[in-house]
């Protein structure tokens, strides 16, 4: 049986560990209220966004775009969304397997990585990493996500890719988070369901379709960028939220168990004295 | 009667909705020049360029500067989908000068042809905001 000592400091150790993820726990839970209400506020501006784009790409049908045809490049861009910091449960590592499963292969794979913990995962698999955005994981704008759209938006219309991908985390609620990848480009048109052009109108755009399609595509992608952004920066809170809830919880049982110990090692060793110093009594007397 | 010239016009932003409310005309400059906004325009989606966005409401007329995005105009309904755009109170009239300079002397010595393009850009935005300020 280990001594009193030995369980006493253990314990000790449990109870500051349990402390630390208590308060990440905290930390974490405000921060997710913060991602949260910030995701309900780009919802709105996503979503009329996605109309618009709908609208206009089955009014465009049929116009030769690089946007909406297939391209001759093998390579694909992967924008991928991770965190920078780890204990957030299996938040990056579900980023990484997803991109690895998805059947993007590694030769042709352009990875641009936002958050440090996907880089390094991707980077150890033999990915290539093209630009690294990681200090955006944590503290963004509307302005970044349009500068690194811009960047991968670019090396598409040079023809350097072929495709654009976004790997990041839904966030449906506090609780469910999924890891979702999202084909940006080219938006193919039977990728497109055409729900919202029924409303009896026909909209009419100003330039030219094909001018606005080149002006919108653009805004279109940073939106949808800046819209993961938020996503990921909701799904990490709320998974390193979780996974700290189960280390304090852990901790705790923990800690219940190796009271119980020391308080037995307590009992045992006074019971041990008191038998001593009596059979010491009787001896002498 | 009086409401009848009315129409609902919202302005979203990535980051927030910007403007909601009922109003008479809106006037913004686009690609094709500055156009003014009544009610049962034919259905229309333009592109903003940088310029003083005015709200016309009931009570009067209210700026703001407006830099990109675009709007997507319906009969009852006007929605800018904007992903710059700052009242007047929101400008920071000395950054602006700033930027104005800079990018004027960018401009003066020309080099590569993005850099002018940018330089255009900002110069455009820096000269919008100053303007709304006024």
């Amino acid at each position: 049986m280990a001594s009193m000592r030995d369980i006493k400091r253990r314990r000790t150790s449990v109870q500051s560990t349990q402390q630390i993820t208590k308060a990440m726990k905290l930390v974490s839970t405000v921060k997710l209220q913060r991602a949260k209400t910030r995701a309900m506020q780009s919802k709105t501006y996503f979503n009329s966004m996605y109309q618009t784009v709908t609208n206009l790409l089955a009014k465009a049908k049929g116009t030769a775009s690089i946007y909406t045809d297939v391209q001759p490049s093998p390579r694909k861009a992967v924008i991928v969304l991770t965190s920078n910091r780890g204990l957030a449960g299996g938040y990056n590592s579900n980023v990484v397997k997803m991109v690895m499963q998805s059947g993007i292969s590694q030769e042709d794979a352009d990875i641009y990585a936002i958050g440090r913990k996907g880089r390094e995962a991707l980077e150890r698999r033999g990915y290539t990493i093209r630009e690294d955005f990681s200090e955006l994981a944590d503290e963004f704008e509307y302005a970044d996500a349009i500068k690194v759209s811009n960047q991968v938006m670019k090396s598409y219309e040079a023809g350097e890719v072929g495709e654009v991908y976004l790997a990041y985390t839904n966030f449906k609620n506090t609780v469910s988070h999924v890891p979702t990848l999202l084909k940006l480009l080219p938006i193919l048109p039977e990728d497109t369901q055409e729900e919202s052009v029924d409303d009896g109108l026909m909209m009419n755009f100003e330039p030219q379709d094909e001018e606005a399609l080149k002006m919108i595509i653009p805004k279109y992608v940073s939106s949808l960028l800046h819209g993961a952004l938020v996503e990921a920066l909701a799904s990490e809170n709320g998974a390193r939220m979780q996974a700290m809830d189960n280390a304090t919880n852990n901790a705790e049982e923990m800690i219940e168990g190796l009271t119980l110990k020391y308080n037995r090692a307590r009992q045992g060793s006074i019971t041990q004295e008191l038998t001593e110093i009596i059979a010491g009594a009787e001896a002498i007397s | 009667m009086s409401d009848s010239n009315l129409f609902e016009l919202k302005i979203i932003t990535p980051e927030r909705v910007f403007y909601e409310g009922q109003v008479s005309m809106v006037e913004f400059n686009t690609t094709e020049g500055e156009i003014g906004i009544y009610k049962m325009h034919i259905p229309t989606t333009v592109i903003i360029e940088p310029g003083i966005l005015t709200i016309t409401e009931p009570e009067g007329p209210k700026n703001a500067a407006l830099h990109a995005g675009f709007a997507e105009i319906l009969p009852e309904k006007v929605t800018i989908l904007a992903e710059i755009v700052e009242w007047p109170s929101e400008i920071d009239l000395e950054r602006a000068e700033k930027a104005k300079s800079r990018a004027e002397e960018r401009l003066s010595h020309k080099e590569s042809s993005l850099d002018v393009q940018r330089a255009n850009i900002a110069l455009r935005k820096a000269i919008c905001r100053i303007n709304t300020l006024k």
